[in-house]
This record gives structure tokens, C-alpha cells and sequence, in this order.
């Protein structure tokens, strides 16, 4: 443990401290990797039919639209492109295509309500969202939730990254054209998905993780049934290392594509793989630890050279780690309450409403107007397989939040694109996008 | 998720303000073990570079909060006046592994708060995102536009007058309900 402690002071690792250039994120003029230009001023330089665009016929820049309906783009990403022949010189996100206002709908929903909502916005990893939206909750409330509950979040989660890395595994093989990768990909996340939906119900949107606790106890049987999937996913991972990892073409579109040093990374507010594939060492999980993460084992996975490959194999990596973790949660998972018994915030169970009044008045409270929650504001943060997933909560003393506040890793990320792609092909800029894992459920919210 | 002490040792040294404990030169108060610092809205920006310059590498978040629907709330120290805007930044050191809160009043007269981007150019999108929704405008930023609204959108949605809005359902051709 000796040497974590000193990569906590530096997580380049002992002797380092070389982050590397970060200049040309700062840049704020044309010569900036980002796009600046909105839709208005696009409009005019591209003119109209009886207006056609003048200027040097020379230049042979023009400005190209990706998305937001295209396969690669994974969902509704959009992107401007200034292109000179196949090279992308400069290029902006143009996100909102997936807005639904959710922090407005939050502000409107009881604490009780407020998973439902949250799950929706990182749709492949929803339980992420629940837990840091719970742990912000509770922390307003002061609320201490049972261990046993704490290590069935812990186990969810591990089990949802894992499902979250291997659709990225699915995708990412899609948009570089190995179209294999895909179909497994989809294969082993819907095994996990069926772990889901025998305890959540749902295959996705699981509402399962709730302030005080989880919605209900594992069912019966449920380590058969994680034992399974420890014993089914690692033998498919090493067939994925050898359908991609080691294969010449699948290096070479990843390779040295979408380069960033970790000075970069770090005034960009990247998180996660992104800042991970720097070398740069920094996982909430284990620089600061929550739920119970300080007393599994698992290795924090590091790049070393900030490439679209560092960043898919880490992701493979992060797989077998999450599994690490969750084969010590099966012996480890304690036996108690799997939500806490505090009649204010978690519904009495269904046979005492039979028996008690105040029981029946709890029940009903709860789900018409809400627990109150004091005043008061915090920030509760997670490590999402994207990054950082924080829940920035405000509370006026009422039953719903006064303003919920998601900081969204895929949003953040996202900034790192056009600088991602500077300079660059465009086919490479597809392998970038992947390889940045944005969902947009999440960057538009 | 924050290590008090690492910053308790700021605290002490910066202490000595007329009005209760001060850090870099602002009022700081604890939320449920978070830090939290109050600088004035003019002295946002050295503050924030203050922090940056001791270790506070990252810009983890940045939002604004309008509390006009809620004016009297408790948790901001003596000497700062509540007012109808809030803006958020949390930032974070890897050295230490902590967090800090930045909370800065921001009139509704004036709206305006520099922007951090030639500090942290990552909050180009997260100050994008404040005034689109909140309606915070920030001074000196590089692209000063809508982000999740379209670019004609009128308003700010995460304002407390603006209401949810509901489309009212006509079922005009609908048969009559038994």
C-alpha cells in the first residue's frame, strides 16, 4: 500500500513530473483546435443557391456536417468540420440534439423520483448516475445506509462498467469496420443486462439504487448467477485480445490516433480512460475511495501514450479489474438490511402496512408529497466508466431538490475532440470519437 | 470526499479576516465536510487563479444556481449578501486529493462573472452550458454561445420564472371516453 500512497501525491508515478506541452488547448484564436462558429455565421459562409460562397478559389477549406444522424457518431453527435481534402484542421460538437431538460424535470420531482430521472441520462451506465444522485441525497439527510446495502451498490456498479466497457468494446470494433467485435460486444453486455433485470427488473433505466439504500434485496441464488458471468466473460475477453488487440490493422487505426499529454488532459477537465491513457493515475475509486472501494483489491489501469489505443486498452483492461472486484464481493457481501429501516425516507415494508397505522402514514407520505430533506448543498462524486460523474445538489428544506446538477464525464470529455482530431484524417476522426466513449444521453442531459 | 485537514492548514494561515475564517483572502465555510469559498463576484477570477497556482489542477465542475424561488438560505457566511445568482466551480488537487467549492454572488442586475477559460480551458463548455440555461453571462470567454438550447431559443430555462411548460393534450379525433 506504500507505493499507492505516494501515487496519490503524484499520479504520474514516483520521479515523474513531465506533464507534457498544454499550450494549444489554451489557444482562443482561429489558430484553436475548436471550431468556433455558430450556426448563424455557418449559414452565411455557406450562403445560398442564388448566393454561392465567394473567396480565394484556392483555398481549399470547406466546412463538412457529421451527424447528427450518422452510425459513428453514436447517437446524436454532431460535429463541424473544417476539412482541408481529408484533413480535419478545426472542428466544434454541436450537442442539444438529446436535450430533455432533465436538471429542470429533477426540480420537480421528489428525492424518492429522482432516479428514475437521473438513470435516463448515461444510458449505459445508469446505475452510476442513481449512485451519485443517492450519495448526494443522503449526505443532505446525514443518512448512514446499511453495509449490505453499500456492497450491493458496490456490486452493481462493478457489474455495470463492465456491461458500459464492452458496449464501448462493441462500438468502437464497429466504427473501425471489425464488424465481429460488434456482435460480441452486444453478446456478453446482454448476458450482464440479464443479471440486471433478475434483480432490477429492467435491462436498462433501473431506478434500483435509492436514497437509503437499493430498491430490493438480491434474489435468491445470485451468486450462481455472478459466478457465471465471472467464469463466461474472462475467456471472451482473451478472444477479443486476440481478434483485435494484437492485430496489425486494428493497431494501426489506433496507434498514435488522437494524442494527448496529461497537461493537456488535466485543463481540459478530462477524466477517466481519457486522462488514465495519459499515464496519468487518478480513480476516484481509489483516491477517494466511496461505498467500500478501500477494502477490495484492484489496480488502477494507466497508457502510456495518450492514443486511441491506450484508451481502448485500458477499457479491456478496466473489465478485468471490475471482475477482480466483484469475485471479492461475493465473499465479502455481508449479510443485514439492504436499505435503511428510517420510516422518513425508505417505505415501511408491505406486511407492517397491514398492522400499523403509522406505518400506512409513512407509505403514504412517502409517495405523495416526499421526505423533506434540510438545507443545505453538496457534491457527491463517482467514478463512472467515463470519468467523473459528480451530482451537485441544492435544498431548500422541501421534498424535492431546489436544483439538481449533474456534471455529465461525457459532456466534459467531449471538449477534448477537436483537439483529439487536430490535424488529423478524417476516417481517424471516427476512431477518436469511439475511442472518447461519449453518451450523449448524458453530454445533452 | 474531502480531506479537511489538507486544507485546514490554508485556513490557518490565511485566517485573521474580520468576518469569521478566510482562505486566498475569502470567506470559507464547510458544507458536510466540503470547503467551501465565498469570493466576491470582482474577485472571482484571482481567486480561482489562486487556487490553481496552489495545486488545485483541475476544474471538476462549474454551474450556476438561480435562487430567487429560495432567498433565505442560511449556509453563506457574515459579510456576503445572498443574491438572485449563484455560480458553482469545484475544483480538485491530485496532490493533496482535495476538493474545493467556489461560490460566488452574482447581482441580477449585472449578471457577468469573468470566465475561467484562460485558467482551465476546460470549463469552456461548462460556462456555455451556465449561460444558456441559467443565463450567467461570462466575461472574456472565447465562445460565447448556446450550447444545449437552439441558437434562437429565447430565455433561460433553469431560471425559476420560467416554468416547465406542458403542451396541452386536444384529443380532438379521439373517440369519447366510456
Amino acid at each position: 500500500m506504500s507505493d499507492v500512497a505516494e501515487q496519490v501525491t503524484n499520479p504520474m508515478g514516483p520521479g515523474r513530473t513531465d506533464l507534457g506541452p498544454s499550450e494549444r488547448v489554451f489557444r482562443r484564436d482561429e489558430t484553436s483546435a475548436v471550431l468556433r462558429l455558430s450556426e448563424a455565421e455557418a449559414a452565411v459562409l455557406a450562403g445560398g443557391a442564388d448566393d454561392p460562397p465567394t473567396g480565394d478559389v484556392a483555398d481549399q477549406r470547406m466546412i463538412l456536417n457529421m451527424g447528427p444522424s450518422h452510425p459513428s457518431t453514436h447517437g446524436v453527435l454532431r460535429l463541424m468540420l473544417e476539412m482541408e481534402g481529408e484533413a480535419i484542421l478545426r472542428s466544434k460538437p454541436v450537442i442539444g440534439y438529446l436535450h430533455t431538460g432533465m436538471e429542470k424535470t429533477a426540480e420537480n420531482l421528489t428525492y424518492l423520483q429522482g432516479p428514475t430521472n437521473v438513470t435516463r441520462m448515461d444510458y449505459a451506465a445508469p446505475l452510476f448516475s442513481e449512485l451519485a444522485f443517492s450519495l448526494a441525497v443522503e449526505q443532505l439527510l446525514g443518512l448512514e445506509v446499511p453495509t449490505r446495502a453499500t456492497w450491493i451498490r458496490m456490486l452493481m456498479c462493478e457489474l455495470n462498467r463492465v456491461s458500459s466497457h464492452l458496449l464501448f468494446q462493441a462500438t468502437n470494433g464497429m466504427d473501425l469496420g471489425a464488424v465481429s467485435m460488434m456482435i460480441y460486444g452486444w453478446r456478453e453486455r446482454e448476458e450482464v443486462l440479464r443479471f440486471f433485470e433478475k434483480v432490477t427488473g429492467l435491462r436498462m433505466n433501473h431506478n434500483y439504487i435509492r436514497p437509503g439504500g437499493v430498491a430490493a434485496d438480491l434474489p435468491d441464488g445470485w451468486q450462481a448467477d455472478v459466478r457465471r458471468l465471472l467464469e463466461l466473460i474472462p475467456p471472451r475477453l482473451d478472444e477479443y485480445d486476440t481478434l483485435l488487440t494484437g492485430q496489425p490493422i486494428f493497431r494501426g487505426r489506433l496507434q498514435g490516433v488522437g494524442v494527448i499529454t496529461p497537461a493537456e488532459a488535466l485543463a481540459l477537465s478530462a477524466t477517466g480512460p481519457i486522462l488514465r491513457s495519459t499515464g496519468y493515475a487518478w480513480d476516484l475509486r481509489r483516491d477517494q475511495p466511496y461505498l467500500a472501494y478501500d477494502e477490495v483489491e484492484f489496480d488502477v489501469i494507466v497508457g502510456t501514450h495518450g492514443d486511441s489505443f491506450d484508451r481502448y486498452a485500458i477499457r479491456q483492461n478496466e473489465i478485468r479489474e471490475s471482475l477482480r472486484i466483484v469475485e471479492q464481493i461475493l465473499d465479502l457481501m455481508p449479510a443485514g438490511d439492504y436499505r435503511v429501516q428510517d420510516k422518513k425516507v425508505t417505505p415501511p415494508p408491505r406486511a407492517r402496512i397491514d398492522e400499523s397505522m403509522e406505518a400506512l402514514i409513512h407509505h403514504f407520505k412517502i409517495f405523495t408529497e416526499g421526505f423533506h430533506v434540510p438545507q443545505g448543498e453538496t457534491y457527491a462524486a463517482v467514478e463512472s466508466p467515463r470519468g467523473e460523474l459528480g451530482c451537485y445538489l441544492v435544498s431548500d428544506g422541501g421534498p424535492k431538490p431546489y436544483r439538481m446538477h449533474i456534471r455529465g464525464p461525457s459532456f466534459v470529455n467531449l471538449q477534448t475532440l477537436p483537439h483529439l482530431m487536430e490535424g488529423g484524417l478524417i476516417a481517424d476522426g471516427v476512431a477518436v470519437i469511439s475511442s472518447v466513449d461519449p453518451i450523449m444521453g448524458e453530454v445533452d442531459r | 470526499m474531502t480531506d479537511p485537514a489538507a486544507v485546514g492548514a490554508d485556513t490557518d494561515e490565511a485566517a485573521g479576516g474580520p468576518t469569521g475564517p478566510t482562505a486566498w483572502g475569502v470567506p470559507v465555510t464547510e458544507s458536510f465536510g466540503q470547503v467551501v469559498l465565498h469570493p466576491p463576484v470582482d474577485r472571482w477570477f484571482e481567486t480561482v487563479a489562486a487556487c490553481r497556482d496552489d495545486g488545485y489542477v483541475m476544474a471538476i465542475d462549474l454551474t450556476a444556481v438561480d435562487y430567487s424561488a429560495h432567498p433565505g438560505r442560511t449556509d453563506l457566511p457574515e459579510g456576503v449578501g445572498a443574491e438572485r445568482f449563484e455560480v458553482v466551480a469545484s475544483l480538485l488537487s491530485h496532490a493533496t486529493g482535495g476538493r474545493l467549492r467556489l461560490r460566488t454572488q452574482v447581482p441580477e442586475s449585472n449578471p457577468e462573472v469573468a470566465s475561467l477559460f484562460d485558467l482551465y480551458p476546460g470549463t469552456e463548455a461548462m460556462e456555455r452550458e451556465a449561460w444558456d440555461l441559467v443565463g450567467v453571462a461570462f466575461s472574456g470567454h472565447p465562445d460565447h454561445t448556446r450550447i444545449l438550447m437552439p441558437e434562437d431559443w429565447e430565455g433561460h430555462p433553469l431560471r425559476r420564472d420560467v416554468s416547465m411548460g406542458r403542451i396541452p393534450v386536444q384529443f380532438r379525433d379521439a373517440p369519447p371516453a366510456r
